[in-house]
């Protein structure tokens, strides 16, 4: 799994960590140059999970483009479905009805809980504390049911469409999210008071692989990320998509930042606790989401293209898990998109690991990395 | 600042001759527009003279009414019949909350184009990426090396006439359809016609055990 090189007449060694390496979160290459436990670079070696998937999108239709956008971010896969669909509407100046847009909201924001789960919960595996993970995963999987029930998939959802979404849901769902909502409130707390707050962890993550304002803007951080530096920026909040216009002002909505309440602005532990914040909004979002979803007519959650031939080109951003999902799409008035690009939050944070990573220890690498929350596909996509 | 504004004070600055086509793009939400061109986009955009690049790029994000600080998303787009590769800019301001978008267009046999990474470090991987698909050389990237492909890869594959290798160091690129392996199979394993045989006797009906 590692290996060790050492380069001839100095001390620096290169050691190989992964890429099946099970802190790196999925498959990526790091060649670290070491001097005994002081990293000098950790160059990110990516692309072992490159699919292709902007060359698909120029081979099929842009409905049957849906599934696989789910594979673009695997952890989150609604806010992918949510960005495609959003960039060929803008592109074809599409109509999308209210209730389509809550569903969407509401699909989000679970899958923003569930992948956050992952991310806190695998975080704090990766610094050794294996208990939160089991709990964070309990919650994901209560998650996963409601989806589940929702669209059918747990993982991969393929559950927005073009014009709408494929499915409505039930009274009998949307009091299950209730009731799960009413559960995982005190859950947040419970995650705050065996890790959030534990004073070894957060020794262990305060000061550590410090990201400021200034840097994050620099190499375009996104999302839980650039708040943790200190920025003030939501598209939710600031550039307002689906009906997020309407939920957010109803709900005092106030964009959490990192504040470097246990050590400086933008580190390691900002970054944690800006994510169980985020739960926090979430769980306000949907249940505000929850109730004005029932002053629109049941039923009408779809709108389905008749003919898209567009031309043109279309930029739609969509806050996702891991901070602003962007997709670019090019139709040149065939039923397949010309170009479409997706620049996702992880691709951002790893261009970033090389500066950040020297002078930290081997161990606050792993940190880093799993501080920034990477996923590996959405790097190669 | 609207997109009018923002062309206007780049022309300013950078030299009237360096930007050049504006489109206005009506509000993303409004119906489509018949009148407009057939290549017409949704976002704000202009174009800008390659040669004039970093000239415009600096002065978009360093002018204080401007002040693009994010590089939000940076692509090439292959328009092969018009022998042009276009490199798009999507640049966003965290400080105004504005967004523009930059094209620069270069010929296809040659796509030479500036390197924004000094203004924006995040540009480095994007541009390693763009190189590695669709092969604009970004000059002055400190660091121009393939991101995703294999680094003795041949080719760039997101170009529209890329023609992919049978093999990869003596590995297949491409299988077989599995629905044409289902159908040799079929072949291979279809019964061969009987001649003259006695007629079937009648199925005693079985009891359930």
């Amino acid at each position: 799994m590692s290996e060790l090189v050492l380069v001839n007449g100095e001390d620096e060694m290169i050691l190989n960590m992964g890429p099946q390496h099970p802190s790196t979160h999925g498959v990526i290459r790091f060649i670290v140059h070491t001097d005994g436990e002081v990293i000098s670079r950790a160059e990110p070696d990516v692309g072992y999970l490159h699919r292709a998937i902007e060359h698909i999108a120029e081979k099929c239709t842009y409905e049957g483009f849906m599934p696989y956008t789910d594979r673009v971010d695997y952890v989150c896969a609604m806010t992918a479905n949510h960005v495609w669909a959003s960039a060929v509407e803008k592109l074809a100046a599409l109509p999308v009805p209210p209730r389509a847009h809550y569903l969407r909201v509401i699909s989000d924001e679970l899958n923003r809980i569930s992948s956050h789960c992952i991310a806190l919960g695998a975080m704090a595996m990766d610094l050794g504390a294996v208990t939160p993970f089991p709990y964070a995963l309990r919650e994901r999987e209560y998650v996963n049911d409601l989806l589940e029930e929702l669209c059918g998939a747990r993982l991969t959802y393929n559950y927005h469409r073009i014009g709408g979404v494929g499915w409505d849901m039930t009274d009998a769902w949307r009091d299950k999210v209730l009731r799960f909502l009413d559960h995982f409130e005190p859950v947040i707390d419970e995650f705050d008071r065996l890790i959030t707050m534990n004073e070894i962890f957060v020794k262990r993550l305060a000061n550590l692989a410090v990201i400021g304002a200034e840097e994050a803007v620099a190499y375009g951080l996104v999302g839980p990320n650039l708040r943790a530096a200190g920025v003030a920026f939501d598209l939710r909040a600031d550039m307002p998509y689906a009906t997020y216009g309407d939920i957010l002002p109803r709900i005092d909505w106030k964009t959490p930042v990192g504040s470097g309440r246990m050590g400086q602005t933008g580190d390691a532990w900002d970054r944690f606790w800006l994510r169980v914040e985020e739960w926090r909004w979430s769980v306000k979002i949907l249940r505000e989401a929850l109730d004005q979803i029932q002053a629109t007519p049941r039923g009408e959650f779809l709108i389905a293209p008749k003919r898209l031939r567009p031309k043109g080109d279309a930029m739609a951003r969509v806050e996702a898990a891991r901070g602003d999902m962007s997709c670019y799409v090019v139709g040149d008035g065939t039923p397949n998109a010309y170009r479409a690009r997706f620049r996702t939050g992880s691709f951002n944070a790893m261009g970033l690991v090389r500066e950040k990573s020297r002078g930290l220890m081997v161990a606050d690498l792993v940190a880093l990395i799993a501080s920034l929350d990477i996923v590996a596909p959405e790097i190669d996509r | 600042m609207k997109a009018r504004e923002i062309f206007e004070r780049v022309a300013a600055r950078a030299g009237h001759e360096a930007v050049f086509a504006l489109d206005e793009a009506a509000e993303a939400d409004a119906p489509a527009d018949k009148a407009k061109p057939p290549e017409a986009g949704r976002d704000a955009s202009f174009q800008a003279r390659p040669a004039d690049l970093m000239a415009v790029m600096g002065a978009l994000r360093d002018e204080p009414e401007l002040q693009f600080d994010f590089l939000q998303n940076l692509t090439a787009v292959d328009w092969v019949k018009r022998e042009v590769i276009q490199v798009v800019y999507h640049l966003f301001s965290y400080a105004h909350r504005h967004e523009i978008c930059v094209r620069v267009e270069v010929p296809r046999a040659a796509p030479h184009v500036a390197s924004v990474v000094s203004l924006w470090p995040t540009a480095n991987w994007h541009e390693r990426e763009q190189f590695d698909l669709l092969g604009v050389v970004f000059e002055g990237h400190p660091d121009l090396r393939r991101l995703l492909m294999p680094d003795d890869w041949v080719g760039h594959p997101m170009r529209k006439d890329f023609q992919e290798p049978k093999t990869y160091r003596g590995m297949p690129t491409s299988r077989p359809s599995p629905m044409d392996l289902l159908v040799t199979y079929d072949r291979a394993h279809a019964p061969k016609p009987q001649v003259a045989t006695a007629p079937v006797p009648a199925k005693t009906p079985e009891t359930p055990s």
